[in-house]
């Protein structure tokens, strides 16, 4: 099967966050940029389902310049190939934007299938693989805990997260779109040699001309959800926070459950 | 132009889903705010109890769409209905509570319908600005306050707990019928399971160590399972610890594992992501331990330390055992 797969890179987990002068956004300098972590799963259901298939892993994504590590990544994790968004014009896009521009890079890709992550760290509004299915016009699965190809890749059997720890499953038809949750498998690790073929495969940079579309319905210009600021939420005081080292720290919290809350 | 606000319910088994209810209370402040009306809309099949129950809300209108092929919820079908209501109904807003089943398809939804989307509110203002939506960004370390321009209708979705169930307004409203003609369900439905086989009941625990992805490596696990001992706890874990496999599916808490409300929770190198808040702020007390000062778990903690857990844990259960024994 020919598999598209979707990666966004955002800042890592544990980085420190600060806001930019101008609130709109954070602050990029000096950041860590890693491969969102729900993409890291999709990658890797992607090559497993290329590997049973004699398939191939084709990675998209959509970003400025310090997306081409991220890419790159893939590559030597085993996609075949990267299409790099880069244009300034892709910048700034709400999720329906964003997901308008990668289905027109996908489309005429004779893909069978497209895996996504769930939901982004950054931002996490989890819409941008269902948008991406709707301009397809091809059914879509969110939260997906299982894949099983079926028919010689004309549908599939997935596993789809719900509530209260139950899963559903269900099948649908192919091609399709699964977003995948994080948690379903194992990814693996770049080996020496994945690192070393991957400075030989290609990352295309599209622009919106590239792909038949017009500046105006990508990026900022496209969208109509506009960022106002970003903040620190402003802290409900809740937390008696208590100082001092290991010992003495322990020591203070141990004598308030006891003492105070009355929980020991 | 008033506002036409559409709060699509969520039930199962005739009744409505929790965070529903929640987004019924959203829906009617939204109303208030932009000047205009809210009316719930429900689909499904068998759905009269759903319906007689919504009646009893101050609302404009309960639009029920009732089809055998909304007996199962699958985007087709419910976008179908959906995308024919808006076009022949123009609402301005559609309100969701921000579950699994309805981020499933609300963005599709927007996008089918050529409005916009805000996914996971938890507040609005009416002010100089607009209506501007904040929601949490970055796992809830920071906030975004967002504005959408252009067609209608803008599909929001509702946090969890960002809008409480009891606030809602009791009145009397009308039922109305929509065309389900459109219901074409998209996924053949197989059946449901259980995550995990083996169950942990922790929610009959008094006291709860929650250990996150801070612990940093599963070799240190040894470290909370002694404080745990010493204090008489169960131990449960952040969703991150158990997709790198440090710990069996059934010890996780949060939106997609268990909700549990011990006297005593003790959150060990958690952040605090919304989604693990939600499995947890009914605790009675709560204790942060985490490097990050900035952590959003502070913000509902009634104690925090901030430092090495590596450190604290260790001196936390030599403390507890030595106020132990002397008791």
């Amino acid at each position: 099967m020919k598999i598209a797969v979707c990666i966004k890179q955002v800042p890592d987990s544990e980085a420190r966050l600060r806001v930019a002068a101008d609130r709109r956004w954070i602050d990029e300098e000096d950041l860590r940029f890693v491969v969102n972590e729900s993409d890291e799963y999709a990658l890797e259901e992607a090559l497993q389902i290329a590997e049973h298939t004699d398939g191939e892993v084709v990675v998209f994504s959509l970003g400025p310049e310090r997306v081409r590590e991220a890419l790159r990544k893939c590559l030597a994790l085993g996609a075949s190939r990267a299409v790099h968004l880069a244009d300034e014009a892709f910048a700034g896009g709400d999720a329906i934007a964003t997901g308008r521009a990668l289905a027109a890079a996908i489309q005429n890709g004779g893909f069978d299938l497209v895996v996504t992550g769930s939901q982004s760290d950054d931002v996490g509004f989890g819409a941008t693989g269902s948008i991406l299915a709707g301009h397809l016009d091809w059914p879509h699965v969110w939260l997906v805990m299982g894949v099983e190809i079926e028919e010689g890749g004309a549908s599939a059997k997935v596993t789809r997260e719900m509530e209260s720890g139950m899963n559903e499953v269900i099948r649908l038809r192919l091609p399709a779109v699964l977003e995948i949750q994080a948690g379903l498998n194992k990814p693996r690790y770049a080996s020496l040699k994945g690192i070393m073929q991957a400075k030989r495969k290609e990352i295309a940079t599209v622009a919106p001309s590239d792909l038949g579309l017009d500046p105006s319905v990508v990026g900022a210009a496209g969208s109509r959800v506009e960022t106002l600021s970003v903040a620190f939420p402003e802290s409900s005081g809740g937390a008696e926070m208590i100082e001092g080292d290991a010992a003495t720290a322990a020591g203070v919290l141990v004598e308030r459950l006891r003492k105070e809350a009355r929980v020991l | 132009m008033p506002g036409k606000i559409w709060i699509v319910v969520q039930h199962r088994d005739g009744k409505l889903h929790r965070m529903s209810r929640e987004a019924v209370v959203a829906g009617q402040k939204l109303a208030a705010a932009v000047g205009g009306t809210a009316q719930a809309v429900v689909l499904g099949h068998g759905v009269e109890p759903v319906v007689e129950a919504l009646t009893h809300y101050e609302l404009d209108a309960v639009l029920v769409a009732e089809a055998e092929a909304l007996v199962d919820y699958t985007p087709g079908a419910y976008i179908g209905v959906l995308a024919a209501a808006v076009a022949e109904r123009s609402p301005t807003h559609l309100v969701f509570g921000h579950s699994y089943q309805n981020v499933d398809y609300m963005a599709r939804l927007a996008q089918a319908v050529g409005g916009s989307l805000v996914s996971e509110v938890v507040g609005f203002e009416q002010g100089d600005e607009g209506l501007v939506w904040r929601r949490p960004i970055f796992g809830g370390k920071l906030q975004s306050r967002l504005r959408v321009s252009g067609p209608a209708p803008v599909v929001v979705s509702v946090q969890s707990g960002a809008f409480s169930a009891d606030e809602a307004v009791a009145g009397s409203a009308e039922r109305q019928s929509l065309d389900s003609a459109a219901a074409v369900p998209d996924r053949e439905i197989l059946g449901v399971e259980e995550v995990s086989g083996e169950h942990v009941d922790l929610t009959a625990a008094e006291i709860v160590v929650a250990v996150g992805r801070g612990l940093g490596d599963p070799q240190k696990m040894g470290i909370i399972e002694d404080l745990a001992a010493a204090l008489g706890a169960e131990i449960g874990a952040s969703r991150p610890v158990i997709d790198s496999g440090w710990l069996p599916r059934d010890r996780q808490i949060g939106s997609s594992g268990q909700t549990v409300a011990p006297k005593l929770y003790l959150a060990v190198g958690v952040s605090g992501a919304i989604q693990h808040l939600v499995g947890m702020k009914g605790a009675g007390t709560i204790v942060a331990i985490n490097k990050d000062a900035g952590a959003p778990i502070f913000a509902i903690a009634d104690y925090g330390i901030v430092g090495d857990l590596h450190e604290i844990v260790p001196a936390l259960t030599a403390a507890v055992r030595e106020a132990k024994a002397g008791s």
